[in-house]
C-alpha cells in the first residue's frame, strides 16, 4: 500500500526545505540574468560556490567572523561576474553561456584539487566555519511539527533566516524591475542595438544585471553553506545550473515570484515521485515490480523532466508566465 | 488590420514655411557631389569603411544641410545603410571624421552618439516585441532618474515617470497608435511597427532623425500616412536624412537628395534634378543600358557586344586577384 499522506507531508517539507531555498536563490538570480536581460548563465552554480568557499575559506582560514565571511562570499560572487562579463558581455549571448559553464568547472575543479586541501579542503570538504550560525538558532527543542511536517531544531533556523533571504531577495528585485532600469534591461533582452539607437549603455546595463543575479547565486551558496554545514566541491556541479534553470522555467521566467514558486514545486515534484516510487518497489509484493528500487534515484528525474516537457507543450509560459508574450511569434 | 485605414493619415501640416525655407537655402548650392552646404548640421570627410577587398564606403566630403529632408538613394550595395551605421556609431571606419553641429561625432559608441541628438531607426524594425506598445514610447524618454541602478531604488522617479507617459501619450495620438497603448509592440503589423519606432525616436527630442527605408515593407495605404509623418519632423525644426529606394518618394519629400553608388557620392541636387543627372542613371540601369546587344547564330556576343564583354572580363580578371590578396 501506498501511505499518501507520508508522500504529500515529506514533499511540503520538501517544498519549503533548504533545498528548495538553494534553488529558489540560485533561480532570482538567473531570473535576472536569463529572465529580464536575456543573458545566458550557464555557470550559475559557480557564482553559489564562490559565495560560500569565499565564506568558508575567510573564517577557516583567515579568522573572519561569520557576517565577514558572508560579506567577502557576496563579494566573490561581485568579481566573478566582473571577470566573467568584462571579457563576453561585448560579445554574442552564446559567449557568456559558454564562458560561465567553463568557469563553474574550472572553479569547482580547483577547489576539489589535491594540491589546494590545506586552503579548499580539497575532497574532503571545508568545515567549521558555521558555528556562530548554530549558535545563534533561537529555537532549544530538538524538533518542532509544524502542519505535521517535522523539522530538526537546526533545519528550522536555517529555514526561517533562508526564507528571510528569499523574501528580502524578491523584493528587491520586484522594486528594481517595475523601474525604468528594470524597463531597459527587458529592452535589452529584446533588441540590443534598439537600446543602443535609444542612448542606454547596453553593456553597463549587463553587467549590472549580471553582477547582481550573481550575487544572488553567491547568496545561495552561503545558505547551502551554512545550512548544512560543510562544504564538499562535487556538490557545485553544472546539473545543479540546469536544476535551477527548470525551476525558472516552471515558475515563470520574467515573473518576480516565477524562480520561487518553481523551485518549491520542482523540490515538492522530486520528493512526491521518490517517495511514491520508493514505496511502489519496495517490499516482497512492489506495486511496481519491473523497476528496480536501486533505479529509482535516476527514475524520478526521468519523470519530472517528463512533467517538465509536458508543461512546455501544455504551458509554454510556466506556472505564472504571461501567455500573450510567449505566442507572440519571434521577428 | 487597422493600421490600414485610409483615414490614418497623418494631420496635414499648415506650416510648409520650414519646407519653403529649406528649398530655398539649397538653392544657391551647387549640385554636385559634396558641395558645402549655407548652414550644415553634419558634415564628413574623409570616411571609408572596407569589408575585406570591398570598399563599402567611400565619401570624400558630404555635407547635411540643417533642417531639410535629405533623402539618400543609391542602388543595393551603394553603401547608404553601412554610411548609417558608421554616422550612429553602430560600426567603426577605417578612416574619416565627422562632426555633427561642429564637434566631432566620430569613435563615439552608439549610446552616446543617440544622446547627443542623433537618432537612427532600422531597416528591419526594431519594436520591442514583449514590451507594451507604451513601455517602448516610455524608454525613448532621455536624463530619466530611474534608469540608474541606485536612482531606480533610491530616488523617486514615479512624478517623471508620469510626465514620460503623458507625453508618450500625446506622441501616440499623434501617430495614430493611442488605441494600442497597452497591446504588446509584437502584436503591431509592419507599418504600426515603422511608425512606433520614428514616435519611439521623438521620444529622444532629437535634433536629427535618421531613417533607415522607412518606407520598406509597409503597405502603400499606409505609406503617404507615413511620409507626412517624416515631412511633420522638418515642419517641427528637426533635421531628417533618411535611406529611400522608390524614386517617387524621393522627390515627394526631399529637399536635396544625395546619391551613392558602390560606396561613394556620385550625386547631389534637389529631386527635380535627379532623372536628367547622367551619373545617376547610368548607377541605376548600367552605362549601356540603352545600347542594343548583338550575338551571333551560336550566342556568342559580336560587333560592340563583343568589345563590352571582353572589356567586363578585363575588369573582372583584374581585379579579381587583389580582392583574394586583401581578404587573405
Amino acid at each position: 500500500m501506498i501511505d499518501y499522506s507520508v508522500l504529500l507531508t515529506n514533499g511540503l517539507g520538501q517544498a519549503v526545505g533548504t533545498s528548495a531555498i538553494f534553488f529558489a536563490l540560485l533561480a532570482i538570480g538567473l531570473n535576472v540574468h536569463f529572465g529580464y536581460t536575456g543573458l545566458l548563465n550557464f555557470g550559475q552554480i559557480g557564482f553559489a560556490l564562490v559565495g560560500g568557499y569565499g565564506m568558508g575559506i575567510s573564517v577557516v582560514n583567515f579568522g573572519l567572523p561569520l557576517w565577514g565571511g558572508v560579506g567577502v562570499g557576496m563579494g566573490c560572487g561581485v568579481v566573478l561576474a566582473l571577470l566573467l562579463g568584462i571579457p563576453t558581455l561585448r560579445l554574442r549571448a552564446d559567449y557568456l553561456a559558454i564562458v560561465t559553464i567553463a568557469a563553474s568547472e574550472i572553479l569547482r575543479l580547483l577547489t576539489r584539487s589535491t594540491s589546494q586541501t590545506n586552503f579548499t579542503g580539497g575532497t574532503q570538504g571545508l568545515t567549521g566555519y558555521g558555528t556562530a550560525f548554530t549558535e545563534t538558532n533561537p529555537f532549544d527543542q530538538r524538533s518542532y511539527s509544524l502542519l505535521g511536517i517535522g523539522f530538526q531544531r537546526g533545519e528550522l533556523w536555517a529555514i526561517c533566516v533562508g526564507w528571510t533571504v528569499v523574501g528580502l531577495s524578491v523584493l528587491l528585485v520586484w522594486l528594481l524591475v517595475r523601474s525604468p532600469w528594470g524597463r531597459v534591461l527587458r529592452a535589452i533582452r529584446e533588441d540590443e542595438d534598439a537600446a543602443r539607437a535609444l542612448g542606454k549603455n547596453v553593456f553597463a546595463y549587463k553587467m549590472q544585471a549580471l553582477v547582481l543575479g550573481g550575487v544572488f547565486g553567491s547568496l545561495g551558496g552561503i545558505f547551502f553553506a551554512l545550512s548544512v554545514q560543510s562544504l564538499t566541491p562535487d556538490f557545485w556541479s553544472p546539473p545543479q545550473t540546469f536544476f535551477a534553470y527548470a525551476a525558472l522555467i516552471l515558475g515563470g521566467a520574467a515573473r518576480v515570484l516565477g524562480p520561487v514558486v518553481g523551485a518549491m514545486i520542482f523540490w515538492f515534484l522530486l520528493s512526491v515521485i521518490d517517495g511514491f516510487l520508493r514505496q511502489a518497489t519496495a517490499g516482497t509484493d512492489p506495486l511496481i515490480a519491473f523497476i528496480d528500487s536501486q533505479d529509482v534515484g535516476a527514475i524520478r528525474f526521468v519523470l519530472v523532466g517528463t512533467f517538465l516537457g509536458l508543461l512546455m507543450v501544455f504551458r509554454p509560459q510556466g506556472i505564472f508566465g504571461n501567455k500573450r508574450e510567449v505566442q507572440l511569434d519571434v521577428r | 488590420m487597422s493600421d490600414e485605414d485610409p483615414l490614418a493619415a497623418a494631420p496635414v501640416t499648415a506650416t510648409t514655411d520650414r519646407a519653403a525655407a529649406a528649398r530655398a537655402t539649397l538653392a544657391s548650392v551647387p549640385p554636385e557631389p559634396g558641395a558645402p552646404k549655407q548652414d550644415p548640421i553634419l558634415v564628413m570627410s574623409g570616411v571609408t569603411r572596407a569589408f575585406g577587398g570591398l570598399k563599402a564606403v567611400d565619401v570624400e566630403h558630404l555635407e547635411i544641410q540643417r533642417g531639410a529632408i535629405t533623402g539618400l538613394i543609391g542602388p543595393n550595395g551603394a553603401g547608404k545603410t553601412t554610411l548609417f551605421n558608421l554616422l550612429t556609431g553602430f560600426d567603426r571606419p577605417n578612416t574619416g571624421t565627422w562632426t555633427f553641429e561642429g564637434r566631432p561625432l566620430n569613435r563615439l559608441p552608439p549610446h552616446r552618439v543617440a544622446r547627443r541628438g542623433v537618432v537612427r531607426t532600422f531597416q528591419l524594425t526594431k519594436a520591442l516585441a514583449k514590451l507594451t506598445v507604451l513601455d517602448n514610447m516610455r524608454l525613448g524618454a532621455t536624463g530619466q532618474r530611474g534608469e540608474s541602478f541606485l536612482g531606480a531604488l533610491f530616488t523617486p522617479w514615479s512624478r517623471q515617470e508620469h510626465a514620460i507617459t503623458e507625453r508618450a501619450r500625446e506622441l501616440l495620438a499623434r501617430f495614430r497608435l493611442d488605441a494600442k497603448a497597452d497591446d504588446l509592440a509584437g502584436s503591431l503589423s509592419g507599418g504600426q511597427r515603422k511608425l512606433l519606432e520614428m514616435a519611439r525616436a521623438l521620444m529622444m527630442n532629437p535634433t536629427v532623425v535618421m531613417l533607415d527605408e522607412p518606407m520598406a515593407g509597409v503597405n502603400p495605404a499606409l505609406t503617404q500616412s507615413l511620409l507626412n509623418h517624416v515631412k511633420s519632423l522638418r515642419d517641427d525644426g528637426m533635421t531628417v536624412v533618411f535611406v529611400e529606394h522608390d524614386m517617387d518618394v524621393i522627390r515627394d519629400i526631399s529637399d536635396w537628395v544625395v546619391v551613392m553608388a558602390q560606396g561613394s557620392v556620385i550625386a547631389e541636387g534637389p529631386p527635380e534634378a535627379l532623372s536628367s543627372n547622367k551619373a545617376v542613371v547610368d548607377a541605376y540601369l548600367g552605362a549601356h543600358h540603352d545600347r542594343a546587344l548583338e550575338f551571333d547564330s551560336e550566342g556568342n556576343p559580336v560587333g560592340e557586344t563583343a568589345e563590352l564583354v571582353a572589356a567586363m572580363e578585363h575588369v573582372e580578371l583584374g581585379s579579381g586577384p587583389t580582392d583574394r590578396e586583401e581578404r587573405s
